[in-house]
């Protein structure tokens, strides 16, 4: 798109489309992005029954002094699809839109992350790695809504996404070599474990601050929205962003929201409502319905569902994708409702704050992998043998890429000092050979056998 | 955040230039300390030759034409070359569809498309985490923050994310957010008190990954701001705002870079460097003429230009020639700017220092309304460093 035609579009976008019935004032309508503007000259009309005030326009008047009490209204409901025992509630739902071998990856995903979980968890405690933070209770959301995007649509995650990598292609060696700090990890090893992150899979890397993603995924979503602008003809994206209940409480959760909305950014905003941040509680988190009921209030189409119902997600991730693409791009909240089975991570033990039973309930009684397998089960597309064979699998791959992972080396030392900046400064270049020298004085001190090179890897290639 | 409150269509930057500066008269007996005489002073281009002349311009630059422009001119100016240049380029932040507070982005929502130069809601966190996203994607957004006292805000967004991008993602480059430039209104301007005021550089250099610059005049501010779009790091662009309508100098017309991380040397001298950037080389320029003439010396006056990742080498070079070395800047000497290049300068020109490093700048409090004449040095202040220099 050249400067001069964005200037005659900037010019002639705006046109007067609409007068709506039932207010007396006027909306125009951008033509390229379907974005609603307020015509400019807007005043308070004689006699009028509604208010006509800029900040809010087509409110009633009324002399009822009335609170809007949010307590007196029922919470939002929750979307599923099947129920507990992995039967479809209701019969004359949508057909749903999955084949038989598509189901199995779904559930091969779910089972190899969890598995995964398990491996990583105990090689934490044994001090094989430095942190781990499983994803129990909660790959469903993952995989489920992974499932529903397309291969290209940007990532920005939290760190309890490991089904969304397992869906997009993440295979054991990939996770392990991040987890490991190996030379093989995008992220050069810098990175705490589980903050993944790949190009190949456009997924952004995960970053430990929270939140800060969210504002991040509106203005990626706005310079997707532009790139689908400028290839009406190449695939159309949305962003996708990922957050627990916790970080909703952040200052970034509400510049994000907003902007999107008034950016009009297609973007999907999905928020794990697992019941816990840490210790905390949702009733210390907030005092409203949930999240979701806060996407209304930013103007943004939003919906509650089931997350350990892995087919409800991946329908109402599909759906949302398309509102997400209508009118040029929109925002879209999702509330994906589950339970952290697992502690919060390696470094919390979270009996010390709730009950064991809970926990035992929830995952005896509900849970995505459970679920999903009476599901295939009852189509007769899984049975005990199958499930024996992948758990065996799964996890014959998870250890092998675990035994390699352990054996590789860090990358060459010199890359703590790379990627600062394009190139390296003159002053990093003095403090690299500073600490070669170093390390060459005192050989007894330091162990570099570990990283790719040795000594040499302090070299500027 | 709040701000002064503003009369709609009155954009408060402007009235800033309008009102009398009660708080800023200098006494008649003054002899240093005498307003700087912009139009006479010899750090800027008085003639479209001397600017046409300026050796770091590129040929097609020096081969076209220049036109005389302020500070928000030039700005203006390097904003419409990249957005004609890189439709990736997009402009954004709070008030700038109409031109913003202090004009640098007339006409540029209506030249460029809505799409590509858009008002943001009042949300400094979100303008910043929006273009690091953006820049993540492919685009080379740059971001206005009204004023630098407002970025706090912003802080978290910069230190942990902006800056660590490249890093943390490693070998997935094309996910680092090379391409961003935020850009703020800087420093003392008379009467901003608190909150209108702040330098608040030294924060930036504290953090690797950045590159902070801050321009001292237009020519210097559309070449830095261009080269600093086009750079692949982020960049923390702060406008000395008082320059804005105050500064005028001949700009070349066509689009140039001028390059980061390289000081330049205004005015070559023997006997003492004074280290400097922003507003305060107009008065380092004025103390300077001044000293020269009263104790018989030679300064030297280098302007840092990027403030991180700075130009070691031609500081060192020049006080080890000299001997002598001075740092002159707005915000506080606590952990300032001048801390930095004091010990660089101790460190690597120990047996060449005749004196001890002064660090002249601002004293360690708040930008209070009365006494902003007070606090941010002045050319009195700087004169008198030299003149201690010269007798230690």
């Amino acid at each position: 798109m050249s400067a001069t035609a964005l200037r005659t579009r900037s010019l002639t976008r705006f046109t007067r489309s609409t007068t709506l019935p039932r207010r007396q004032f006027k909306q125009i309508v951008c033509q390229q992005c379907r974005q609603r503007q307020w015509q400019s000259s807007l005043a308070q009309r004689p006699g009028s029954d509604r208010v006509h005030f800029p900040g809010a326009l087509n409110s009633k008047f009324t002399t009822k002094l009335a609170f809007d009490r949010p307590h007196e209204k029922s919470a939002m409901p929750t979307y599923r699809f099947l129920d507990q025992d992995g039967n479809v509630v209701d019969q004359s739902a949508t057909a749903l839109d999955i084949t038989d071998e598509e189901a199995v990856k779904l559930y091969s995903d779910m089972v190899v992350v969890s598995i995964m979980d398990i491996i990583m968890f105990d090689a934490q405690r044994q001090g094989k790695i430095s942190f781990y933070v499983v994803n129990a209770g909660e790959e469903g959301i993952g995989v489920g809504s992974a499932s529903a995007l397309s291969p290209r649509d940007p990532i920005f995650a939290q760190y309890r996404e490991a089904g969304v990598l397992k869906y997009r292609g993440f295979e054991p060696a990939d996770f392990l070599a991040q987890l490991f700090s190996t030379k093989n990890d995008p992220g050069k090893g810098r990175n705490m474990p589980v903050h993944y992150g790949s190009q190949q899979h456009y997924i952004h890397t995960i970053s430990s601050p929270l939140a800060t993603q969210i504002p991040q995924a509106s203005g990626a979503a706005y310079a997707v929205k532009m790139q689908n602008m400028q290839n009406p003809n190449g695939e159309q994206r949305v962003v996708v962003c990922y957050f627990g209940e916790g970080a909703a409480s952040e200052g970034d959760f509400h510049a994000g929201l907003n902007i999107a909305a008034t950016k009009q950014c297609p973007i999907l905003f999905i928020c794990r409502n697992n019941g816990y941040s840490i210790s905390t509680p949702t009733l210390e988190q907030y005092r409203g319905d949930g999240i979701a009921s806060r996407g209304i209030g930013y103007g943004i189409d939003t919906i509650r569902v089931d997350g350990n119902d892995m087919l409800a997600v991946r329908e109402v991730v599909k759906q949302a994708r398309e509102v997400a693409l209508s009118d040029g791009g929109r925002p879209v909240l999702i509330e994906a409702m589950s339970y952290r089975v697992s502690h919060h991570s390696t470094s919390d033990d979270s009996f010390a704050y709730r009950a064991k039973v809970e926990v035992e309930d929830w995952k005896r009684r509900d849970n995505p992998i459970t679920r999903f397998r009476k599901w295939m089960e009852g189509k007769g597309i899984w049975d005990d043998e199958k499930e024996k064979e992948l758990r065996s699998s799964a996890r014959k791959s998870v250890l092998e890429a675990y035994r390699q992972a352990e054996k590789d080396k860090h990358p060459p030392l010199r890359e703590m000092l790379t990627d600062v900046y394009e190139t390296m400064t003159e002053e990093q270049l003095e403090q690299l050979a500073e600490l070669r020298e170093i390390v060459k004085r005192y050989p007894a001190e330091y162990d570099v056998s570990r990283y790719e090179g040795g000594l040499a890897g302090l070299e500027v290639r | 955040m709040h701000r002064i409150a503003r009369t709609p269509g009155r954009p408060c930057g402007a009235r800033f230039f309008k009102t009398q500066r009660p708080y800023a008269t200098h006494p008649a007996t003054a002899r240093l300390n005498v307003p700087t005489d912009f139009g006479t002073t010899p750090i800027l281009h008085h003639t479209s030759r001397s600017a046409l002349a300026h050796r770091e311009l590129s040929d097609t630059a020096r081969n076209g034409t220049a036109s005389r422009l302020n500070l928000f001119q030039a700005i203006n100016s390097a904003l419409s070359s990249a957005l004609r240049a890189d439709q990736n380029v997009i402009f954004f932040g709070e008030d700038v569809a109409f031109g913003g507070v202090f004009r640098c982005s007339m006409n540029l929502a209506t030249d460029f498309g809505s799409d590509r130069v858009f008002n943001m809601p009042l949300t400094e966190q979100g303008i910043v985490g929006f273009a690091i996203g953006a820049a993540k994607e492919g685009m080379r957004p740059v971001a206005e923050i009204q004023f630098a006292d407002y970025v706090f805000p912003a802080f978290d967004q910069i230190v942990n994310e902006a800056a660590k991008a490249r890093y943390r993602e490693g070998t997935n480059t094309r996910q680092a957010c090379g391409g961003l430039v935020i850009r703020m209104p800087t420093g003392g301007v008379g009467h901003g008190a608190l909150y209108h005021s702040q330098s608040p550089e030294s924060l930036f250099t504290h953090v690797p990954g950045m590159r902070v610059v801050i321009p001292r005049s237009p020519l210097q501010a559309k070449g830095l701001l261009l080269a600093s779009i086009q750079s692949n790091d982020p960049v923390i662009f702060m406008e000395p705002k008082i320059l804005y309508r105050a500064a005028v100098e001949y700009v070349p017309a066509e689009s140039y870079t001028l390059p980061l991380s390289q000081a330049e040397v205004l005015k070559e001298g023997k006997d003492v460097t004074i280290i400097s950037y922003g507003t305060l080389l107009y008065a380092c320029s004025a103390a300077i003429a001044a000293a020269e003439k009263d104790f018989g010396c030679s300064v030297e006056l280098i302007d840092l230009r990027t403030i991180y990742p700075w130009d070691r080498p031609s500081v060192i070079s020049s006080v080890n020639k000299t001997g002598r070395c001075i740092v002159v800047h707005e915000s506080m000497i606590n952990a300032g700017v001048g801390a930095e290049v004091a010990a660089t300068v101790q460190e690597a020109c120990f047996l060449r220092l005749e004196a001890p490093v002064q660090r002249v700048a601002g004293w360690t409090t708040h930008a209070g309304l009365a006494y902003e004449k007070f606090n941010i040095p002045d050319v009195t202040r700087v004169y008198d460093a030299v003149r201690k220099a010269m007798e230690y």
